[in-house]
């Protein structure tokens, strides 16, 4: 029994985890249709963000060291967010419509920005460090619930719940969903969609480095950081349907929960092996994801 | 038939193209083997090994320009058939080493001796005969690719999903040969080969033959993708790349088109696979890596997605390339100069090489008023893809 309370709130965990990942390419790749596979590269300058927010203050500040995640979360939005409207401006503007080149070029930008991240940094792990409040653990019954863990769970859901908020009832939301439904609609309505466009990918790419923030408490800040979540978010978006945010959560949260409960059968690497095996035949099943849209914004 | 075939595939740039890998694939092996070493027209044996992998190169590329620039099928997982192919090749070699491992076991390669096992797995049987992994190099990317394919094609699973699902593959696939109990040497893969076929692997004169075989084989797969795209069922490929559902209401199987192509795609990538290994001389999962299978696409857009001699030629330009900046002390500056290329091929060139020479050709020609100059760019019938999906 508590075996499987166990098993559940490790999937929890690392369906936060894989939410996280994803949320930033639902907005991208979901809403935009962009498939942004520097993405992942997002969350690594998030996480290298905290990394130097961290240096700063553990050589100045000793004192607010508790508070330098809180301090990080802006800042990373911010860096990621900007390097994303960059990357808009420059390169992908000049791609739309034409997805698979889309594609090749922003692996490009990937390779680009890990090596300078390599060049700046060095190639080896940092050491980002937990503050004390997300340090330890408590009992639960017979389960170990650490703080990170529980964080990150919140955090996740937080953001999720704030980018929804934000996308129903604030102007820009507004004015993103007009763009995506029906673009030269938008347009004629006098809404400036290139500008949307760029904000559009700027919210998506901060978001990932908000990500990123979260993700240096459990995994290591190197230049690589950002590779091995992009097969799974691209993962996360296609199972739960593009252009679904629900979507992007319960498809996180599935897999999360289904990874763990395989792993004390069949072990790590071939539980992962299953998925990605299951997700290939369940594509098949249903091309457009879990949630698909329906009726005339299939066509777009 | 044969030569009615031969002749509608060989247009001038093909034959010269034919000819030039044939000249390549005899001249650099002889000048290797028969010059004394030290002349200025002898090529170094590390240099034949070096350029043999290039050919294999060459030979993935053109399989991906078969299904990308003709059938607008993107797979980001061609180099996990490429893999396969050089891990059937790699298992022959395994066996060929025979009691001359360190732990001098006749029949268990190394790693299993050393994992404990005592008998060899089934799917190693076989493996000692060199007909049978040669046709295990065919069969088993080809057949990978045909369940894939038949299963993807027939739920119609296009475009950018289809990438992202072959990229899931290879994926799964690294993570597998990555096990040390999945019976393929794990981390290390397979190496410390011997023999092929009773010649010893690292002799001079074996690795000439392997590099005029692999030339040999680039010729052959060049041909194959030739006489099919300059043929009927070439233009029903086109016609699927440019507007699949028309195609399909048009009354053609648009599956069974997408999966033959798809499945002799994956057929060529792992013969190059199984050719790339004994030059080499180690197969291992990193050859599954999602981003080599990207790089390999980037090298047929660098030459020209839609030309195939285009896909060879960019194979070679951007490994010459890779090879030349890496060992040199511009090394840590490679990738971000591999990361530029993919973008600005895909933002300024996006023809490629042969594509953008192409058209310029063809317009030059059109200025001076030469009247076959139109004609023959209409029977060559492939101008540059339709970049529209």
């Amino acid at each position: 029994m508590w075996s499987m309370v166990q098993n559940a709130w490790y999937g929890l965990s690392l369906g936060s985890v894989l939410l996280l990942a994803a949320i930033g390419l639902a907005i991208t790749f979901g809403v935009m249709g962009v498939i942004n596979m520097a993405h992942g590269e997002m969350v690594m300058l998030g996480a290298y963000t905290t990394f130097v927010v961290q240096e700063v203050i553990r050589t100045n500040y000793p004192a607010l060291f508790d508070y330098s995640l809180l301090i990080a979360v802006p800042l990373a939005f911010l860096v990621a967010g900007f390097i994303g409207v960059l990357i808009e401006r420059t390169i992908i503007r000049f791609l739309y419509g034409r997805p698979l080149e889309t594609l090749l070029a922003t692996w490009g930008l990937s390779l680009v920005l890990q090596q300078a991240v390599r060049t700046a940094f060095g190639p080896t792990n940092r050491e980002v460090g937990n503050p004390s409040w997300m340090s330890g653990a408590f009992e639960l019954g017979q389960i170990t619930i650490t703080y990170n863990r529980l964080w990150i769970l919140c955090f996740t859901l937080a953001v999720f719940a704030i980018l929804l908020a934000m996308l129903r009832y604030t102007a820009l939301g507004l004015e993103m969903r007009a763009v995506t439904q029906n673009r030269r609609m938008a347009a004629s309505m006098g809404i400036a969609t290139s500008r949307v466009d760029a904000l559009t990918f700027g919210l998506g790419s901060g978001i990932a480095g908000i990500a990123g923030v979260a993700l240096s408490q459990i995994d290591n800040v190197s230049p690589n950081l950002g590779q091995s979540y992009i097969i799974d978010s691209f993962m996360v978006v296609v199972f739960g349907g593009v252009g679904n945010l629900w979507g992007t959560l319960v498809g996180a949260f599935t897999l999360g929960i289904a990874n763990k409960f395989l792993e004390p059968v069949a072990g790590a690497v071939l539980g992962k092996i299953a998925i990605l095996v299951l997700i290939i035949l369940f594509i098949q099943k249903r091309p457009r994801g879990l949630f698909a849209l329906k009726g005339r914004a299939v066509e777009a | 038939m044969t030569p009615h075939i031969l002749t509608r595939s060989l247009d001038r740039a093909a034959t010269a193209f034919v000819l030039l890998v044939a000249a390549v694939g005899v001249l650099i092996p002889l000048s290797n083997l028969l010059l004394p070493q030290g002349s200025m027209f002898q090529v170094p044996t590390y240099l034949v090994a070096l350029w043999g992998k290039y050919v294999c190169y060459a030979i993935l590329a053109l399989s991906i320009d078969l299904i990308w620039g003709y059938c607008g099928i993107l797979s980001l997982g061609h180099g996990a058939f490429f893999a396969l192919g050089g891990y059937a090749m790699g298992m022959y070699l395994m066996r060929q080493i025979g009691s001359r491992g360190v732990y001098g076991n006749p029949i268990l390669p190394d790693f299993m001796v050393f994992l404990n096992w005592d008998k060899l797995p089934w799917y190693w049987y076989g493996f000692d005969k060199f007909a049978f992994a040669a046709l295990m190099v065919l069969l088993v990317p080809g057949l990978l690719a045909f369940c894939f394919g038949w299963l993807a094609f027939r739920s119609r699973v296009t475009g950018v999903y289809l990438s992202i699902i072959t990229q899931a593959m290879t994926y799964a696939l690294l993570l597998a040969f990555f096990r040390n109990d999945f019976g393929f040497g794990g981390n290390n893969g397979l190496t410390d080969f011997k023999d092929i076929l009773g010649f010893n692997v690292q002799a001079e004169g074996t690795r000439a033959a392997l590099f005029l075989l692999s030339c040999l084989a680039l010729i052959v797969a060049f041909l194959i993708c030739r006489a099919i795209v300059t043929s009927k069922l070439g233009k029903v490929l086109i016609a699927v790349r440019d507007a699949e559902s028309r195609t399909r209401f048009l009354g053609y199987r648009v599956e069974s088109y997408k999966l033959f192509v798809f499945t002799l795609s994956a057929c060529m990538a792992g013969v190059a696979g199984a050719l790339y290994v004994p030059q080499v001389g180690i197969i291992n999962p990193s050859e599954f890596a999602p981003g080599n299978s990207i790089e390999a696409v980037i090298w047929v857009a660098v030459g020209g997605r839609g030309t195939l001699v285009g896909a060879a030629l960019g194979a070679v330009v951007v490994n010459y390339a890779k090879t030349f900046f890496t060992s040199g002390p511009l090394a840590p500056y490679w990738l971000f100069m591999l990361g530029a290329l993919f973008i600005l091929v895909t933002l300024l060139l996006p023809k490629g090489i042969v594509g953008t020479f192409n058209s310029w050709w063809e317009t030059s020609k059109a200025k001076n008023g030469s009247p076959d100059a139109e004609s023959a760019a209409r029977e060559d019938g492939v101008g540059a893809p339709n970049p529209a999906e």
